[in-house]
């Protein structure tokens, strides 16, 4: 009845039933850490952790220069930047837009900084499905090697306003 | 403040023979009922928003949707769950210690103080002027109106809280209750205690945000906010999970008379849940800058998966209770016999199952499996985890408090329910429509829908983009099962109202 109080002694051995579903669980628990853990250290892609504090108009300056110096192109209205193999490449979201559209090369492993200009926002690269948070004022750098050639989608999937769906970017990879 | 108990203010529940308190029998009703309110209100918004996620139908306008986006998460993730919790404390630590509720007037304070935070709240959102979703994340601003809201109501909940401590404490004091808690109150002073962590870390994340709204504080760091109001914001599921478990327990002594098979095992999953649940708050900063992978990975696994391996042994012990009270009722031939032979009709017992498998099978693996680091990369922010947590707080914890709710009707208010027909097939609308509404987000989730949009296809953007074909099918599937959810939900609304307006007066 586990609505009334127990009986006296309650503090009872675990039946061979329990003890063993016990272990079987912990035994789970201990594979599931460390499948995490290996994961991290040999899996091809993992969550990326370098960060730098950045104020929004760094930011904004760093992005610009970068843009200046390495653009070859517009479409829709957004610069195209075709960054060095193996250089720093800056993407800055604001509401609502992604800029700049990166051209990278695939198997060339790319620095990527991504920051906000005002609010929070979603990077979401589809159709990888590789999703990472944006904040302002934080530099996130996640270390990118492009597998596969074509045109990637980055939406926005963290609620930034009233044209928050409407804001989308692209990444293109070539040969 | 009374510091005597009067007998007069008591009469014994001719069922169960417990010695219920009056006032406290007042206040449970006034909680439960405001709790049914808000989660009609939620119910409305629920369909409106999942007919305008399924795009082929694509209902309401954009700043329609965001608004109302905004209201469900905030009228169902702390209305709704709250008031009923604050019922089911004070039912736990007055009714089923045969005790009283200690100082009655400061539980209408705690009532008044939620009532007062929630309309302001309500108030402010529906007047467009919080359109900030339920996380509310700085730097976007709402009116400080809506912090102020929200910091009344977890004032009001934290008032509430300690009146159920002070209870338990005085039961004991006074001796109307001798021994051990049972196991059901024990699982609530542990929701108890999560939730004391949890409304604290709610004040100290909103008060901050109402001075910034107001301009006395110039900036609000927004990873920092993110750690704080995910302390409140993820906690607050926790207080679930606790209650929920707890009224499980309830709801299986109460339908087929199960016992706990070891009250040791139990007790100690629950206090794995004290101790390590509330670092599952760091699922949702998986993929944030400014942590430590090192962090990242203690918290994320509740240092061992320990807290999982408490509600694994709910998972175990639960039906293990049920199949040793069938099988001592004779209902012991073969391997399932005790299965098929259960009250399937009992609505407290159909509840009792659906919210286990959905909330276990859906809610709970999907939430390991999303919490993993890597794997979070894969579904952060998109419609993935709101069927993850549609599984645990809709599936799991809703149809677990309508279970209870059914026999809070009967016990409590002493009412009959009107229609036995229409509470028996009720959870099983429920948890299918809820079903097919989980599985249509997941698996768009997996295919890259975000969650919080209006437009998938960012028609009129910079880009559109494009989904599998196969989302078309998924979509449907969340609008579909939102349809039949909502129906389920209706019924119980139904239900519960007419049975308390028009029900039969069980004291004659």
């Amino acid at each position: 009845m586990s609505l009334a109080a127990p009986e006296r002694i309650w503090w009872k051995p675990l039946g061979w039933d329990e003890k063993l579903w016990v272990w079987v669980s912990l035994v789970f628990c201990v594979i599931l850490l460390s499948g995490m853990i290996v994961w991290h250290v040999a899996g091809l892609q993992t969550a990326p952790s370098e960060t730098y504090s950045v104020s929004v108009e760094r930011f904004t300056q760093l992005t610009d220069d970068f843009i200046e110096e390495y653009k070859v192109g517009e479409e829709n209205g957004l610069p195209v930047v075709r960054p060095p193999a193996g250089g720093d490449a800056y993407v800055q979201a604001s509401t609502w837009q992604w800029s700049p559209i990166l051209e990278l090369q695939k198997g060339q492993t790319y620095r990527i900084h991504l920051s906000s200009k005002d609010l929070q926002h979603g990077f979401s690269l589809q159709p990888v499905n590789y999703n990472l948070q944006v904040l302002p004022d934080y530099d996130y750098v996640m270390t990118l090697t492009p597998a596969d050639v074509g045109e990637f989608t980055i939406l926005c999937n963290e609620y930034c306003g009233l044209g928050h769906h409407l804001m989308v970017g692209k990444l293109i990879v070539t040969e | 403040m009374a510091t005597q108990t009067k007998e007069a203010d008591f009469r014994t529940c001719p069922v169960t023979t417990l010695q219920v308190h009056r006032p406290a029998e007042l206040l449970i009703t006034a909680n439960a009922v405001t709790a049914v309110v808000f989660l009609t209100v939620g119910g409305i918004l629920a369909l409106l928003l999942a007919l305008t996620r399924w795009q082929a139908v694509h209902l309401l306008p954009a700043d329609w949707f965001y608004t109302f986006l905004t209201a469900h998460g905030i009228t169902m993730l702390v209305f709704w769950i709250v008031f009923f919790e604050v019922a089911g404390l004070y039912f736990g630590s007055s009714v089923l210690l045969n005790g009283r509720l200690v100082a009655p007037k400061v539980g209408w304070v705690a009532f008044g103080l939620m009532l007062a935070g929630a309309l302001l709240a309500e108030l402010m959102i529906f007047t467009g002027q919080a359109d900030v979703m339920f996380t509310a994340y700085v730097p976007l601003k709402a009116h400080p109106l809506f912090y102020l809201g929200i910091i009344l109501f977890a004032v009001g909940a934290l008032v509430a809280v300690y009146l159920f401590f002070a209870s338990v404490v005085v039961a004991k004091h006074e001796r109307r209750h001798t021994g051990s808690l049972p196991l059901v109150t024990f699982g609530l002073v542990v929701a108890a205690i999560i939730a004391a962590f949890t409304l604290i870390s709610g004040a100290i994340t909103f008060i901050p945000a109402f001075f910034w709204s107001v301009g006395l504080l110039e900036t609000y760091d927004p990873a920092a906010y993110r750690l704080l109001f995910w302390a409140f914001g993820h906690s607050a599921q926790q207080i679930n999970l606790a209650a929920m478990v707890a009224i499980w327990y309830a709801l299986a002594t109460l339908t087929v008379g199960a016992t706990p098979i070891n009250e040791k095992l139990s007790r100690m999953a629950f206090l794995l849940y004290i101790l390590f649940i509330n670092l599952g708050s760091i699922h949702h900063l998986m993929v944030d800058p400014g942590l430590s992978v090192v962090y990242k990975i203690t918290n994320t696994s509740y240092i061992m998966y320990l807290a999982v391996l408490g509600s694994m042994i709910h998972a175990y012990s639960i039906p293990a209770a049920v199949e040793v009270a069938q099988r001592a009722k004779g209902y012991s031939k073969g391997l399932f016999q005790w299965l098929w032979r259960a009250p399937w009709g009992e609505p407290g017992f159909s509840a009792l199952v659906v919210s286990m498998v959905l909330f276990g099978f859906l809610g709970g693996v999907s939430g390991v499996i999303q919490g993993m680091m890597q794997l979070n990369m894969m579904i952060h922010n998109t419609i993935r985890v709101v069927g993850h947590f549609h599984a645990t707080v809709v599936g799991g914890t809703t149809v677990a408090f309508m279970g209870l709710t059914y026999y809070i009707i009967p016990l409590i208010m002493r009412r009959d329910i009107i229609s036995k027909g229409l509470a028996r097939i009720q959870p099983y609308v429920y948890g299918s429509g809820l079903f097919l509404l989980i599985v249509g987000m997941m698996l768009s989730g997996d295919m890259g829908v975000p969650r919080r949009s209006w437009d998938i296809y960012a028609t009129g953007g910079a880009f559109t983009t494009q989904f599998p074909a196969f989302t078309d099918v998924t979509l449907a599937m969340l609008g579909i099962g939102a349809i039949v959810a909502v129906i389920g939900g209706a019924m119980f609304v139904y239900l519960a109202v007419f049975s308390l307006l028009f029900g039969k007066d069980l004291r004659k």
